[in-house]
C-alpha cells in the first residue's frame, strides 16, 4: 500500500470517530504534531508548579497549605501522564526534558507571570485551571487514544484546582477592602494571559487546520476561548469583581459575552523568551535537574547492585 | 555497576491498577523507575492519590507482547464466522422458560 493510500485509509478513520493506538500507522506529520503538542503540555505541567510553588510555604492557613502542596503534586502528576503518552509516539522522556532544558521546547507562556500575592493562588486556580479544563476537555475527545485518556485523567483532577482557586478569589473579594483589592488585582493582572493561553486566534494559528483534521484537536482556539469566557464572567460577577475589559458586552442575540481586542504583541513577545519570568522559570528547572543528578545515579547504582546480588545468588 | 547517563531514567513500566477488591486490574498508564519496588511506589504517587486502587501491579514495558493493528484482522478472523458461540444463535421455543 502507497502512503496517499494509507494517509487516506487514516483519514477515514479518524472521520469515524475511531481513536488512533500507539503502535498503529500514522502520517509522520501526525506524530510531529501529537508529539509537539503533548510534550509542550507537559512542560507546561511541570514548569506550572513554579509559580505556585512559591506560596506553599507561606500560605495563609495549614488548610490552604495541604491544598496547595496537593495541587502542585498534582501539577507533577500531570506531567508525568503526559509525557508517558508522548513516548508512546516514539520518544523518550530524557530527550522532551533535554528540549525543555535547552530552550528548544516552548510550555505554556502564561507561567512566565510572576506570582506577587496570595490572591495569585486564587487567580491560577480559577483563571489559569479554568481555562485549561475548557481546553483539556476538548482534547479528550481527541483522536490519539493515550493522549485523550491521559486529558480525562487530568480533567478530573483538575475540577478540584478550579473550585480550590475560585474559592480563595470568592472568600478575599467577600474580605476586607484590602482583600477585595488583592483579589481585583490578580484578576486584573491574569485575566488576559488566561485568555491569551487559549493560543492564537484561529486566522493566526498556523497548526489549527492539520490538527482539527486529524481530531487532535475538536474544536478551534477561538472556540474554546469563547467558551472560557461565558463560562467566567459570571463567575467574577457572583464575587462582586470587575473584568478588567472596558469593552466587554454581553450579546443577547448570540447569548455570549464579547470581549475587547486582545493585545498579541504581549503574547508573542512572551513565547519569544521575554515575559518577566523566562529566565527565572528555565534557571529554575536547570537547576533541579543538576541538583537532582545524584538521586538518579543512586537509584541507578542501587538497582544495579540488586541485579548483580540476584545473579550470584541463582 | 552504575548505569550508563542515557539510562539515568530508568526503564519503563507498564502500570495496572485494581480499583477495588474483586474486580480486574485494568491498565493505569506507566511510570519510569529503576526497579519494581520504585516502580511501585512512583505507580502510587502518579495513579492512586484519590483512593483509586486497592492493587497495583507493574510490569516492564519491554516484557509485553501485543499483537499488532496490521495483523489483527487476520488473528481474530477464526471467531469471525461462530456466531453459533452465543446464545442468540439458538431459537427458542415459545413460552419456554429459564434458557
Amino acid at each position: 500500500m502507497d502512503t496517499a493510500e494509507r494517509e487516506k485509509q487514516f483519514q477515514e478513520k479518524i472521520d469515524s470517530g475511531l481513536k488512533v493506538e500507539a503502535k498503529e500507522w500514522m502520517p509522520e506529520n501526525y506524530r510531529k504534531q501529537l508529539m509537539r503538542m503533548i510534550s509542550q503540555h507537559a512542560h507546561s505541567e511541570i514548569v506550572g508548579m513554579l509559580p505556585e510553588g512559591n506560596w506553599i510555604t507561606r500560605a495563609p492557613s495549614l488548610r490552604r497549605k495541604a491544598v496547595l502542596l496537593a495541587k502542585v503534586q498534582d501539577e507533577a502528576g500531570h506531567g508525568l501522564y503526559l509525557y508517558s503518552a508522548a513516548e508512546t509516539l516514539g520518544i523518550d522522556r530524557k530527550t522532551m526534558i533535554d528540549q525543555l532544558l535547552s530552550g528548544k521546547a516552548k510550555y505554556s507562556s502564561i507561567f512566565n507571570y510572576p506570582t506577587i500575592s496570595w490572591a495569585d493562588m486564587g487567580a491560577i486556580g480559577w483563571l489559569v485551571d479554568g481555562a485549561a479544563i475548557v481546553n483539556q476537555t476538548m482534547l479528550a475527545r481527541g483522536s490519539y487514544g493515550p493522549y485523550s485518556r491521559a486529558m480525562v485523567r487530568i480533567c478530573k483532577e483538575e475540577s478540584f484546582h478550579n473550585r480550590q482557586g475560585y474559592e480563595i478569589i470568592y472568600q478575599l473579594a467577600k474580605g476586607t477592602p484590602e482583600q477585595k483589592e488583592m483579589a481585583q488585582d490578580a484578576l486584573n493582572r491574569w485575566w488576559w494571559p488566561s485568555i491569551q493561553m487559549l493560543g492564537p486566534s484561529d486566522a493566526q494559528s498556523k497548526n489549527s487546520d492539520e490538527t482539527m483534521r486529524w481530531r487532535i484537536k475538536v474544536e478551534s482556539n477561538d472556540t474554546v476561548r469563547q467558551r472560557f469566557i461565558d463560562r467566567t464572567v459570571p463567575q467574577a460577577e457572583a464575587a462582586g469583581l470587575t473584568i478588567p475589559d472596558p469593552d466587554l458586552k454581553y450579546n443577547e442575540e448570540t447569548e455570549h459575552w464579547e470581549i475587547g481586542e486582545i493585545e498579541w504583541t504581549e503574547f508573542y513577545r512572551v513565547i519569544k523568551g521575554h515575559g518577566p519570568c523566562n529566565r527565572k522559570r528555565l534557571k529554575a528547572r536547570q537547576d533541579a535537574e543538576r541538583e537532582g543528578q545524584w538521586v538518579r545515579e543512586a537509584a541507578a547504582a542501587y538497582a544495579g547492585k540488586q541485579r548483580a546480588r540476584a545473579v550470584k545468588a541463582a | 555497576m552504575t548505569e550508563k547517563p542515557e539510562n539515568d531514567q530508568g526503564q519503563l513500566w507498564e502500570v495496572f491498577i485494581q480499583a477495588k477488591p474483586g474486580i480486574a486490574h485494568k491498565h493505569a498508564g506507566s511510570v519510569h523507575a529503576h526497579d519494581a519496588e520504585m516502580a511501585l511506589a512512583s505507580a502510587r504517587d502518579v495513579y492512586t492519590r484519590r483512593r483509586e486502587g486497592t492493587s497495583i501491579w507493574v510490569v516492564p514495558s519491554n516484557m509485553i507482547a501485543a499483537t499488532t493493528e496490521q495483523d489483527a484482522d487476520s488473528f481474530f478472523d477464526p471467531a469471525d464466522d461462530k456466531a453459533y458461540r452465543h446464545p442468540t444463535f439458538y431459537t427458542v421455543p415459545e413460552g419456554v422458560k429459564y434458557l
